[in-house]
């Protein structure tokens, strides 16, 4: 017999798993760092063959990203005078001058007031909904909850034309609004769902309590429920979010202009003689810093414990 | 401080009946028990008295005034729940103070009431600790802090000490009491330990498939149990029911069970047909000459007392004799049953019939 244990790993099954992970790890981060690398290059090292792992980095990604350029001629140039500042240092060497700021500035914004917006409402709405499923007597309430789930049961762009033509007729296309209203109906059902799972896990004698304290139903909702449930707001807000901040097939459908967002905006900065894929790359890497943060941010509600052990199991 | 009536109160859930036509009155600085096996109606009953349940039918009058279909928050009771029910978010001091909040009370004058209850309920020590990390005891200290601290009108407990261990359970038991005693407030208290609410009730309300099966003092339910279901649930071997045929007139003396003649108090009522006669086990004596006979199945020592199971033609009868008295499993033994003491039952209505000892007793339960 050997000294087997079933609770505890042998040395060997903990290399094998950190391996592993660390293989996965790799693997997922990859893309990553390839993006965010891609974004200090200069476009010729971005395409070189074979791809450059060492080189000099520049901020011209980031500078063609947020301005327009025009070519001028050497005289116009020479007429200019020296470069003042270190952007217009990099643009010169191009032989061009900055000619404005670009549109990745209003199409981020507008991915951060569709995004925060729609999450914003998904989780709210879908909090009351969830809390009166949970709680109250509605009638035909499986039905309901059924019906909201299988919004779910097609991919949402199945029903594209529909709602292309639907907004069009309500002067929907291209506004914040209603691309704010489309994300919120696609993220309700799984805002309700998910968080009708956190607060049938409250107890309800939490809220019998405040009742009996002389709170009213809503205060004992605002004061003991919704702390209770902060864990799953926070982590229904993450997978909301992350939804609408990178949904790509509706904004490219449904925005042009006033209310494009950053997904199909990226794609379309055209550089010099071909895609500027620094450019494109640093475009991706300010893309994703806002989701990163709000997921730290919430991360520790994610990783707390509900009731913590005030309610004897 | 309050008197509270129950008068005519049903609770349906859909279909279900939880709660059939209950009155009972709890009179004012009470320690009332709501007792029964579980399903039975109790927390029902008294989730209606603290507004979480709104009855179906019927009055519930504090202070004699109707609040039956008011929400909780209007009503000035306290209540704790078997789990407690502390607000995790908060620490020990802010949840005994949290119904002082919802009041509006000036931050001075809630500080000094939490100090004082903590220093009734010897918990000044732990305010500042979270609850997740208390002890049951401790637990159960800090929801009755929260609520005796807004001194309302009654106590509304649901088993509070079903999640103790048994140890502490004994203890808090005497806690409790002893914390009612001092400050006189009426008490409804939920439980399905008959010898809980034997041991600290002053009053016991009986209560079985939502109907209420006898009210009143221990003693009396414990004595002169009004129905079949009463005579089984209380007690610890509970109550001897020896099942016969016979008839019994108004006025008789004497309870015939194949053709062995028992003395009894006098019948107010009579029966006939399937009958049952109550016997609590200290009421049976080991008596060698006497006609009824019975074989010891198995002795149980329990210190001073020992519960003899003796195999009669009536089925099971327990006997608690004292302990110096040697029983051999095996022997046979003739039985006698204290006269002043017996209960007969009709069977078909699980009701005790009236004789001259009981009668007082059933006429208001």
């Amino acid at each position: 017999m050997s000294d087997y244990s079933i609770t505890a790993a042998s040395p060997a099954q903990k290399w094998l798993a950190g391996t592993l992970v660390v293989l996965y790890a790799v693997i997922t981060i990859m893309p990553l760092l390839w993006i965010i690398a891609t974004g200090f290059k200069t476009p010729a090292d971005a395409i070189s063959y074979p791809p450059k792992i060492v080189f000099d980095p520049t901020l011209e990604g980031y500078v063609n990203l947020f301005t327009t350029r025009t070519r001028v001629t050497p005289e116009t140039l020479e007429a200019l005078g020296e470069p003042t500042t270190w952007y217009d240092r990099i643009v010169r060497q191009y032989d061009m001058v900055i000619a404005g700021p670009s549109r990745f500035g209003e199409r981020f914004l507008n991915s951060v007031i569709i995004g925060f917006g729609s999450t914003f409402l998904s989780v709210f709405l879908g909090t009351l909904a969830a809390y009166a499923f949970s709680r109250f007597k509605v009638p035909l309430k499986d039905d309901l909850l059924f019906f909201i789930l299988s919004t779910r049961m097609m991919p949402p762009i199945a029903v594209a034309i529909p709602i292309f033509l639907m907004f069009r007729q309500l002067g929907l296309s291209d506004t914040h609004a209603g691309m704010i209203l489309l994300y919120t109906a696609v993220n309700l059902s799984l805002s309700v769902w998910l968080l009708k799972g956190f607060i049938d896990e409250i107890p309800r004698e939490y809220e019998e309590a405040a009742l009996i304290d002389g709170y009213t139903r809503f205060q004992a909702f605002t004061k003991v429920v919704l702390p209770q449930a902060a864990t799953g707001i926070a982590s229904t807000a993450i997978f909301c979010l992350i939804f609408a901040w990178n949904e790509y097939a509706f904004a490219v459908l449904l925005t042009s202009g006033t209310a494009q967002t950053a997904p199909p905006f990226i794609p379309t900065i055209i550089g010099v003689g071909g895609q500027d894929w620094p450019a494109v790359a640093a475009g991706a890497t300010i893309f994703l810093v806002p989701v990163m943060v709000f997921t730290i941010l919430l991360r520790k509600h994610l990783l707390r414990g509900i009731t913590f052990g005030a309610v004897r199991k | 401080m309050a008197r509270i009536e129950i008068k005519n109160l049903r609770k349906d859930f859909g279909d279900f009946n939880a709660v059939k036509s209950s009155s009972f009155v709890i009179e004012d600085g009470e320690f009332f028990m709501l007792l029964g096996p579980s399903g039975c109606g109790k927390t029902t009953t008294l989730r209606m008295i603290a507004g979480l349940e709104l009855p179906s039918s019927g009055e519930i009058l504090i202070d004699g005034e109707e609040v039956g279909q008011r929400p909780a928050s209007q009503r000035d009771i306290a209540f704790v729940f078997q789990m407690f029910a502390l607000y995790p978010h908060l620490n020990v001091r802010r949840n005994i103070a949290y119904p002082l909040v919802s009041q509006g009370l000036p931050k001075a004058q809630v500080a000094a009431k939490v100090a004082e209850v903590a220093r009734i309920l010897g918990i000044e020590d732990i305010l500042n600790r979270p609850v997740g990390g208390l002890s049951g005891g401790d637990r159960q200290r800090v929801a009755l802090g929260r609520a005796i601290v807004r001194e309302p009108k009654a106590f509304l407990m649901d088993e509070p000490l079903g999640a103790l261990d048994a140890e502490f359970r004994e203890r808090m038991a005497e806690e409790l009491r002893a914390l009612h005693d001092r400050m006189g407030a009426t008490t409804v208290y939920v439980t399905h330990d008959q010898l809980e609410a034997m041991q600290m009730g002053d009053k016991i309300v009986v209560m079985n498939h939502g109907v209420v099966e006898q009210f009143g003092v221990p003693q009396d339910i414990y004595d002169w149990p009004a129905t079949l279901f009463v005579a089984d649930f209380i007690g610890s071997p509970a109550m001897n029911v020896l099942r016969f045929d016979g008839v019994v007139q108004p006025g008789d003396t004497q309870v015939t069970m194949d053709g062995i003649a028992f003395d009894m108090p006098r019948l107010r009522a009579g029966a006939k047909g399937a009958l049952a006669l109550g016997v609590r086990p200290e009421h049976v004596a080991l008596d060698d000459g006497a006609p009824y006979r019975g074989t010891v199945q198995a002795v149980e020592y329990l210190g001073t007392t020992q519960i003899v199971t003796l195999d009669t033609p009536h089925g099971e009868v327990k006997a608690r004799v004292p302990s110096d008295r040697a029983v051999t499993p095996g022997t046979t033994t003739g039985l006698g049953f204290n006269s002043r003491t017996l209960s007969l039952f009709d069977t078909d209505s699980g009701r005790a019939l009236l004789s001259d000892a009981n009668a007082e007793v059933l006429a208001h339960g």
